[in-house]
């Protein structure tokens, strides 16, 4: 009987004292944003010994699985919730989702030809035919003419996509849909899609490893994969006409000129601004409206928040945008509902 | 055990001493046996279960559509299942002569015995590297070579269907030449067992009659081993239709018809890999179809492939 007690006790103790020592929140989803969220993770750890932050990046379809599962305290994803999925995870995890838009980055088409090592500008047209397969040759007239001067060789072009589903791919073909009719009805958008040409690779990293190893490729990869692995990276087309090399700048600008709803949800399918870059997109943290454990729920605040404040300053050097102030007073206010 | 206990106890002490007790052991490895068959069972099971809702949805259009487009919720797997069987089919028609001459020449008298045992541990040691390594391997060897030479070959040889170009690095020709490579192992030590099980006797009668060693080699050590060789044929298929980690990194994971073996392709097993950790919805259960197929398919292949062996080494053990 005493040594019930005793083990019971002993129990009891240890349990408040890992509530009170420490808090362990984890998070999983897109891949897209993990280099930043483990650095903020990792940044905040530093200032707050107290609070353990994990995140998984598993990619985005993944990360939405298992937030609505109610198996992570937090999510994330590349492409925001939709109504169905927000409804979903209302039941299954007991209350509304909140989804607070974290980070930026563009999406670029990293080339590998011989010859070029940088300046390849695409026009609309150049990357929507060379997506569906009409453009076959880098020396096409279709390239060639937005490029005078440039030595373009006269061989194949092999496209690189990606072979799993994924947030990238669901906006790159968001963005390509928007803006070509062709486009829509050979491929169409989503985060898995089937391409008419090309060879696939898995996840961002196999992209770039494939492009890496291709000479002739062309494909799509998150801005900071590319300038991590020196890719030579094309200036697109925007809808004004001009030609812009993607960079932290050029993305800043495309999402210093949209305006974000109360909802936070919104998909920049094609900026208008003149200095735009075409393909930006928001990545959102999905958090619960009310946590259970209230521990959890403080950590998490506390962790966003940071995110928002001092981790925006970290975002340029690992290649992905600091949001705008108004961006980020509205994201604060969504944050002041969680509890 | 003294004299006395001996004139007191029965007429066979020994009897006695060893009661019939349930046989632990056999208990043991009963259930054991049973566990075993219970979980293929229970994997079967799952799988078809998880694929119920696409086997409904699609039926046997399935295995004939030609669209994989998870984005329209389109799902046909002809393309995989054809890429499938082509790049096992490559790399058996590759390994199945390579592995044949090596069993040849290691169970044949040709080298001192020393010499013989260890290039066939060498080849038996291929079957140990890991799939990835394999890949990798191929990425850095075979791809640039295949991209080369396949330009090349493409640009002569264009006018034939299989040899269309763009020629592309990542291939179901690649994919195939590294596949030879790892099945070379399977190929090789079944049928060397084969060759070696063939009696003595008969070779010796064979050049009785005045047979060269070639004229013995081609009219009778082969056809007596060629069911042991059929069967390490087909084992080696089993093991290239599943085969996963290697094809992923390689094949192109391309899902469109195509008559080039220079264009990307894609296999059942890369596409689960590929797939599997983003689906979601009817694409969960298309790509729990396409696993029950590669199960029979695998399954069937194999099955074969111990039936052949088995009867292989009861017509050997007959000639002796």
């Amino acid at each position: 009987m005493n040594r019930t007690l005793l083990v019971v006790a002993v129990i009891a103790a240890s349990a408040s004292l890992n509530l009170g020592a420490a808090t362990a929140i984890n998070g999983s989803g897109a891949t897209f944003p993990a280099p930043l969220y483990l650095r903020w993770a990792s940044d905040f750890k530093k200032s707050n010994p107290d609070i353990t932050v994990n995140y998984q990046g598993i990619g985005s379809g993944a990360g939405v699985t298992q937030f609505v599962q109610g198996i992570t305290d937090f999510g994330a994803s590349d492409v925001a919730m939709k109504d169905e999925e927000i409804l979903q995870a209302r039941t299954a995890a007991g209350g509304r989702t909140v989804m607070i838009p974290a980070t930026a980055g563009s999406i670029v088409l990293a080339y590998n030809v011989p010859g070029v090592q940088t300046g390849l500008k695409l026009t609309r047209a150049a990357y929507i035919g060379i997506l569906c397969g009409d453009i076959k040759t880098w020396n096409a007239p279709e390239i060639a003419k937005a490029n005078p001067g440039v030595n373009l060789p006269s061989l194949p072009i092999t496209v690189v996509t990606r072979s799993d589903a994924s947030g990238t791919t669901a906006v790159f073909t968001g963005h390509c849909a928007e803006v070509s009719a062709q486009f829509t009805s050979v491929i169409g958008s989503g985060k898995s899609v089937t391409w008419p040409v090309g060879v696939a690779g898995k996840g961002n990293d196999g992209v770039t490893a494939l492009i890496k190893q291709t000479p002739g490729s062309i494909g799509y990869v998150e801005y900071g994969f590319a300038a991590n692995n020196k890719l030579a990276m094309a200036a697109l087309q925007n809808k004004a006409g001009n030609f812009i090399t993607p960079s932290v700048e050029s993305a800043a600008a495309t999402l210093a000129s949209i305006k974000l709803p109360d909802n936070l949800r919104f998909f920049i399918l094609d900026p208008k601004g003149a200095n735009d870059y075409p393909i930006v997109t928001f990545t959102w943290l999905l958090l619960k409206a009310t946590y259970a454990d209230a521990a959890k729920g403080a950590a998490v605040k506390a962790f966003v928040t940071y995110a928002l404040t001092k981790g925006q300053a970290t975002a340029p050097q690992l290649g992905y945008v600091t949001l705008p102030s108004e961006v980020v007073t509205k994201a604060e206010a969504a944050l002041q509902t969680v509890k | 055990m003294d004299g006395k206990s001996i004139t007191a106890g029965p007429l066979i002490p020994v009897r006695r001493e060893y009661r019939p007790r349930p046989d632990l052991f056999r208990a043991a490895c009963w259930v054991a046996a049973v566990f075993t068959i219970a979980l293929l069972g229970f994997i079967i099971g799952q799988i078809l279960f998880k694929a119920w809702p696409a086997i409904s949805k699609f039926g046997f259009g399935f295995l004939t559509g030609i669209q994989w487009s998870p984005n329209r919720d389109l799902f046909g797997v002809l393309p995989v299942l054809i890429g499938t069987v082509a790049s096992s089919a490559i790399a058996i028609l590759i390994a199945l002569p390579l592995g044949l001459a090596i069993a040849l020449f290691l169970s044949e008298n040709f080298l001192p015995m020393p010499i013989r045992q260890s290039v066939r541990f060498v080849v038996e040691l291929l079957a140990s590297i890991p799939s990835v390594v394999y890949g990798l391997w191929g990425i850095f060897i075979v791809v640039p070579l295949v991209q080369e030479y396949g330009a090349i070959l493409s640009a002569k040889l264009g006018f034939l269907p299989f040899l269309a170009g763009p020629a592309y690095g990542n291939s179901l020709l690649t994919a195939s030449l590294v596949l030879a490579l790892m099945i070379l192992p399977t190929i090789t030590a079944i049928s060397r067992n084969a060759l070696i099980a063939v009696p003595p006797t008969l070779r010796e009668a064979s050049y009785a009659l005045g047979a060269t060693r070639w004229e013995t080699i081609l009219g009778v050590i082969l056809p007596t081993a060629a069911p042991g060789i059929v069967a390490s044929t087909i084992l080696g298929l089993g093991r290239a239709m599943g085969e996963t980690m290697a094809i992923a990194m390689l094949i192109g994971n391309s899902q469109r018809l195509t008559w080039s073996i220079l264009s990307p392709s894609n296999t059942l097993s890369a596409l689960l890999a590929n797939q599997f950790a983003e689906a979601e919805g009817i694409q969960v259960s298309a790509l729990m179809y396409a696993a029950a197929l590669l199960v029979v398919m695998t399954l069937g292949v194999n099955t074969a492939g111990e039936m052949v062996l088995r009867r292989a080494q009861r017509t050997v053990v007959g000639l002796k």
